[in-house]
Parts: structure tokens; C-alpha cells; sequence
């Protein structure tokens, strides 16, 4: 059975605090819950968060990430369980007296005040003396590369200078976690991309801890170090970007990270294969963590499909130790300039999707629709998911 | 600036119709409100004479150039000169500005906190709660000011009420005070307060406050220095829309109030009506537009250009 949790993981940049037992978390969630009615938006949640980590909450729209936000933040008061920031519990503590800022989806930019005005504010409510003000907001105004705008009004900027007055505010404070909602949501895309860098290396030069919301995977696996998949309010997965994708737990997992093409079978006699599947039995790498004629899924993606113009040699086969190969038609290919995606029918009628890189020069790419392929993927291509 | 600034600060080419429409307005002011002021204005400018109308020189077109002449040599400013000598006016202007003032200020004092309740209520009430402001105005006017007269009178409800509660040992003498006319024009014109405040209010970005108390603002803080702020449109509106029609308001203070001195609505329509003094009355009406209007237009002045310095 895989867990929740991650013990090793596949880490990013060698940071892995989640892995030392000694470490004390950030911050602790324990057993967290809000309803609203009779809906429970956060569901029974708990999850430690340690110094320095940028930590991703990921799931579909309803998933509770944005309510979990919101409840550290203490904008909504939880029904049960406990937040710990710092070993102090943050249950009495009101949002205004919170060593936490956010940055807001809609930036919450006050419109009557100008870009310093909005930097400053948080520090102008701890009484600073306005020279330190001054400073400080000359600081955060460079290190969003906003210098010459500081006397403009929210209004009279774009949307990208907007986004990171909204940061500089948010990080002025200089937080212990800082909540980010959306972040880039507002953004373009190519704006999106170079913004996520950005936010990656200066979350690594001024040493904090972020928690980010979104609905983006491609944006969580980019960032984060770790990754929380939500679903109705309950914690579904928490690994490193590359382990959630290349061992989620469940079917939920694969299939809202990236693309899968799944297969559902039986555990067979030996433990190490799926017998019963759409495209017959199944070769798997590793034993499978269930007993033998117990219904599991082989999840596969699609960039570890193969796809060859004829069939292998048996030999050819077992040196590249393929699990299953089929004969299948294409039914369509979608061009998308890096890669392609081919939709495949084997001829046995299961549709199956596969991308392939578009490396070689175009003219050897000549595979068109209708063609006869033969599609196959190694053992270790394949996921073996209980649930 | 940018290309596209640029584009858009191209005026589009209009049709007739088009120019037209924008034009309504303008025929509107110019109908209505310029045209009927010109007219005060230049019998503002006349002498009293016991004639129809009651006042010279009149305007004969037929007499040519020479009776065009002769009218303009018989406007003075005589009218004026006298509202600059007889306290009468001054104290009466004084008054009405003090009174308008004042009760502007009780009006923003009362209206704000309830148009900023209605804000919080859920929205499926805020309609009915809107309904509910402005339903007084289903019943006339004069109605309601009569209603005030019967409640403020020496044995009226209020009295009697005050006595019951053991709250005063002597019944207070409300009617034809200032405190009667405070009463009668801050229940008439708290619709056109709340309604403006509740408009900007309404449209306050929640998320804006909980910006604020992420920054370390409490609550009443935030209130100051975030809706505060952000409802300034909706309070001159409101201000506006208030303290203008109070500083000529004639029926509150001519029923409501004392006789001792009148507001300037009250002077105006002594002139009119009991001296026949057109002239007289017209000037002190001139004189109360360019002290209403002047104020206002610095005012805008000011707020345009502190919406582009700040």
C-alpha cells in the first residue's frame, strides 16, 4: 500500500528537510477541518512544512487549497484541529498579529495608494521610523525591478508590474511563510513562465518559506520542492514534483498529473505481472504490494509509449524487456511544435494516447493518420497502483 | 506613452446621430438650467416698478437699437448693494450655510454606519433594505413635515413619551426651534445620503480589508485607512446631494422652525411673495447660486488634481 507521504523522495536541489526525523517542522497542520454548512472544504488535514521550503498545494478548483490558505492566514477559523507556526499554536492569534503575510489573488492592491504607499504599509502599522520605511521600500522596489515606479498608483501599471508590487507588499514583512494565492494566475503564459523562475530564485536568496496555491500543475512542479495534491478537502499525495509524477499513489494522482493511459487487471500468480488487461498480461519491474488476483491498475504515460512502423523481433523484445506491445492504427496526431501527440486504437480497441519529442529533422517524422503502427512500452514504464 | 495609447486617444470619427445624443445634455443645461439663470440674472439687475412685470427696464426689441440701449442703461447693481448693506441677508445666508452645514454633518454621522450595515447584510435583505430607505418617499413630503409638526408639538407623542420615561419633568418646546429644523431635514434627506454611501460601499473589494489586517492593520484601523478612503466618492456625493437643496430648503424651516431669523429659502420667497421685490429676490437668489457653486467647483478642482498627484 504507498502512503500519503514521502520518507525519501525524489528531492530537488539535494533539500530534503521532510526526510530528517530530528528536523522540527515550520509548521505543523494537525487534523484540520472547516466546513462551510454542511460541505467540509478542509477535511480532517494535517501536514508539516519545514524552513526554507517552497511548499505547493495543488488540486482541482474546490479542493479546499485555497481555504487551507485562508485558514493560516486566519481569515476563516477552523472547526477542528490546530496550525503550529514556530511551536505556538495560531488559533487565538488574529490575522493582524500573524508572523504570516499573503499574496492575494486579485493582488489587493489599495487603489488610493501609491506603489509605496502599498509596500510600506505593513511596516508603517509596526511604527518604523519613516527613514527605515523609506529604506526598506527602496529595497523591496529593486528587488522587484520596480525602481522608477514607486509613485505610480496601482492603476497606472500593468498587469506583470501590478503582480509584483503585490509580492514586494507581501514580502516586505519578511514573513515566516508566506502565502501565495494563485500567484500567476492573472499572468500570460510567457509571463507566467519567466515569473515562476523568478519566484523560485528569490524564495532561494531571501531564504523563506512559501506555500502556494494553484491549479496549475505544470506551475507547482515547477516551483515547489514538495507538492500537496488535494482533493474534496483531504491531503491525496505529498511528494517532490518528480516522485509525484513518476509514483503517484492512486489513480486520482496519475491522472490529474500530466496524462495516463491505464490499464486494469489482476495481480498475477508471480507478483510481478497483470494479467487480465485490455492489451493482455502485463511484465512489471518491481513486485507489486499486493496479493496475487487483487484488482490493480497499470497506469503508463504517454512519452514512455513506443511507437515503431512494424513489429519487433521476439528477441528485439526481451532485450528492451517490453512489457506489452500491440499492433494499433493512429487516429489522430496533434502537432504542437516540441512534441507531438499521437491517439492511438490498437487494434483489439483500446485507445491510447503517446507523445514523442520532436527531435529528428520533420521529413523522418512521416508516421500520418490511419497509419499501421506497432505500439509497445518497457516494464519499468509501467505503474502498478492499488487504489 | 505607448502605441497603443496613442490609438486609443484617436477620437473616432462620429455619425450625426451620434454627435447628436452627446449633444442632448448640453441642449438640456442650456434649456433649463443656463437660459432660466440668465433670465434671474438680469432681472437681478432691474428696479421694482408697480407695473406687469413688476419690474423695468423690459426688453424691447421693437424700439431697435436705441431701446437696447436704454436697457441696458437702466440695469444696475443697486440690488446687490443692498444685500450687502442690510445684516438682514448676511445673517440669513449665515444661517442657512450653518444650518445645511451642520445637518450634513449629522447626516454622514447617521447615514454611514447604515449604509455600511446594509453592506454586510446578506445580499438577498440588501434589496428589500434598499427598498426600505427610500420608501418614505411613497408618502408626500409635506405629508411627513405635518407628521413632524404633530409629533414635536408641545402634547405630542414625543412629549409624551419623554414624560412616561421620566426622561424630562417640563414637556421641552421642540417646535420653532433649530433643533425642529435639524429633525425635519436630516429624516428628509437621509435617503440621499445612505443611497450614494451604500453604492461605494457595496463595491468595496472585501479582500482589500483582509489585505489591510494581513499587514498588521486591526479592524477599526482598517476601517480608517481602507473603506474609509475608498468611500470618499460615495461621502461628497452624498455630502453634496445633502447640504445643496438644504441651504435653499423653504418648507422645513418655514413649518419646523422659528421666526426669528429666516433661512435664505424663506428670505427669497418674503421677497417674492409678500414684498413683490423680483429684483431683490432675484439677487439674493444669484448670489446664493454663486456661493453654492463656487465651493463645489474649487472642490472638484482640488479632488481632480489630487486623484493625479497621489
Amino acid at each position: 500500500m504507498q502512503t500519503v507521504e514521502s520518507k525519501t523522495g525524489l528531492a530537488k536541489r539535494g533539500f530534503a528537510p521532510w526526510a530528517d526525523r530530528a528536523l522540527q517542522p515550520l509548521l505543523r497542520i494537525e487534523g484540520l477541518t472547516k466546513r462551510f454548512g454542511a460541505d467540509a472544504a478542509v477535511d480532517g488535514l494535517s501536514l508539516d512544512i519545514y524552513q526554507g521550503e517552497f511548499f505547493a498545494l495543488l488540486g482541482p478548483s474546490g479542493c479546499g487549497k485555497t481555504t487551507l490558505l485562508r485558514l493560516i492566514a486566519g481569515f476563516e477559523r477552523a472547526n477542528a484541529g490546530r496550525i503550529v507556526l514556530d511551536g505556538v499554536d495560531l488559533a487565538p492569534v488574529p490575522p493582524h498579529r500573524r508572523p504570516v503575510n499573503m499574496m492575494f489573488q486579485s493582488y489587493a492592491l489599495f487603489p488610493h495608494l501609491t506603489v509605496e504607499g502599498n509596500i510600506g504599509f505593513g511596516l508603517k502599522r509596526e511604527g518604523l521610523p519613516k527613514a527605515q520605511i523609506a529604506e526598506r521600500v527602496a529595497e523591496m522596489l529593486a528587488l522587484v525591478r520596480l525602481e522608477d515606479f514607486g509613485a505610480r498608483k496601482p492603476h497606472e501599471l500593468s498587469g506583470g508590474q501590478r503582480q509584483r508590487v503585490a509580492l514586494a507588499r507581501s514580502l516586505v514583512k519578511r514573513p515566516r511563510v508566506l502565502l501565495l494565492d494563485e500567484p500567476m494566475a492573472a499572468l500570460d503564459k510567457k509571463l507566467r513562465g519567466e515569473t515562476q523562475f523568478e519566484l523560485m530564485d528569490l524564495q532561494r536568496r531571501l531564504g523563506l518559506t512559501f506555500i502556494i496555491v494553484t491549479h496549475d500543475q505544470s506551475e507547482a512542479m515547477t516551483v515547489a520542492d514538495r507538492i500537496a495534491v488535494m482533493d474534496r478537502g483531504r491531503l491525496i499525495q505529498m511528494a517532490p514534483p518528480a516522485e509525484i509524477y513518476e509514483q503517484p499513489n492512486s489513480r486520482w494522482v496519475a491522472d490529474f498529473i500530466g496524462s495516463v493511459n491505464l490499464f486494469e487487471g489482476r495481480v498475477g500468480a508471480d507478483g510481478t505481472s497483470v494479467e487480465g488487461t485490455a492489451l493482455g498480461r502485463l511484465r512489471v519491474a518491481a513486485r507489486i504490494a499486493a496479493e496475487p488476483g487483487a484488482t490493480v491498475w497499470v497506469a503508463v504515460r504517454p512519452e514512455k509509449l513506443r511507437i515503431a512502423p512494424n513489429p519487433m523481433a521476439p528477441d528485439q523484445q526481451s532485450a528492451l524487456d517490453t512489457a506489452a506491445a500491440a499492433a494499433a492504427t493512429l487516429v489522430d496526431i496533434a502537432y504542437l511544435g516540441d512534441l507531438s501527440i499521437y491517439r492511438l486504437r490498437t487494434d483489439g480497441g483500446v485507445s491510447l494516447q503517446a507523445t514523442r519529442a520532436n527531435t529528428g529533422p520533420f521529413a523522418e517524422r512521416s508516421i500520418g493518420a490511419n497509419a499501421k503502427v506497432w505500439v509497445s512500452f518497457a516494464c519499468d514504464a509501467a505503474i502498478v497502483l492499488t487504489r | 506613452m505607448t502605441s497603443d495609447a496613442r490609438m486609443t486617444m484617436q477620437k473616432p470619427k462620429r455619425s450625426f446621430v451620434a454627435k447628436l445624443v452627446v449633444r442632448i445634455p448640453y441642449a438640456w443645461l442650456i434649456a433649463f438650467f443656463l437660459a432660466p439663470f440668465l433670465i434671474v440674472l438680469k432681472i437681478s439687475l432691474s428696479q421694482t416698478a408697480i407695473a406687469q412685470p413688476p419690474y423695468t427696464p423690459a426688453f424691447d426689441l421693437a424700439a431697435g437699437w436705441h431701446g437696447i440701449a436704454r436697457f441696458f442703461a437702466g440695469l444696475s447693481l443697486d440690488n446687490y448693494a443692498l444685500l450687502g448693506s442690510d445684516p438682514l441677508y448676511s445673517l440669513s445666508y449665515v444661517k442657512s450655510v450653518g444650518i445645511a452645514a451642520l445637518s450634513t454633518a449629522l447626516l454622514l454621522i447617521i447615514g454611514y454606519p447604515i449604509a455600511y450595515a446594509m453592506t454586510r447584510a446578506p445580499r438577498k435583505a440588501q434589496a428589500v433594505l434598499v427598498l426600505l430607505v427610500i420608501l418614505p418617499f411613497w408618502t408626500s413630503f409635506l405629508i411627513r413635515i405635518y407628521a413632524w409638526m404633530n409629533i414635536l408639538q408641545h402634547d405630542g407623542p414625543l412629549n409624551r413619551l419623554l414624560l412616561a420615561l421620566d426622561l424630562v419633568r417640563e414637556p421641552p418646546v421642540w417646535l420653532s426651534t433649530n433643533t425642529a429644523v435639524y429633525i425635519g431635514i436630516v429624516y428628509s434627506y437621509l435617503p440621499f445620503m445612505v443611497l450614494p454611501l451604500y453604492a461605494t460601499l457595496e463595491k468595496l473589494d472585501q479582500s482589500l480589508l483582509e489585505a489591510a489586517a494581513d499587514l498588521g492593520c486591526p479592524r477599526w484601523k482598517a476601517f480608517w485607512l481602507v473603506t474609509v478612503p475608498l468611500s470618499a466618492p460615495g461621502i461628497v456625493a452624498g455630502a453634496l446631494l445633502c447640504f445643496i437643496p438644504a441651504v435653499g430648503e423653504f418648507v422645513i424651516p418655514d413649518l419646523l422652525g422659528g421666526s426669528r431669523t429666516a433661512m435664505i429659502g424663506q428670505t427669497i420667497w418674503t421677497e417674492f411673495f409678500a414684498n413683490k421685490d423680483w429684483p431683490t429676490a432675484s439677487a439674493v437668489a444669484v448670489v446664493l447660486v454663486c456661493l453654492l457653486v463656487t465651493p463645489i467647483v474649487i472642490f472638484q478642482h482640488q479632488t481632480m488634481r489630487g486623484v493625479e498627484r497621489d
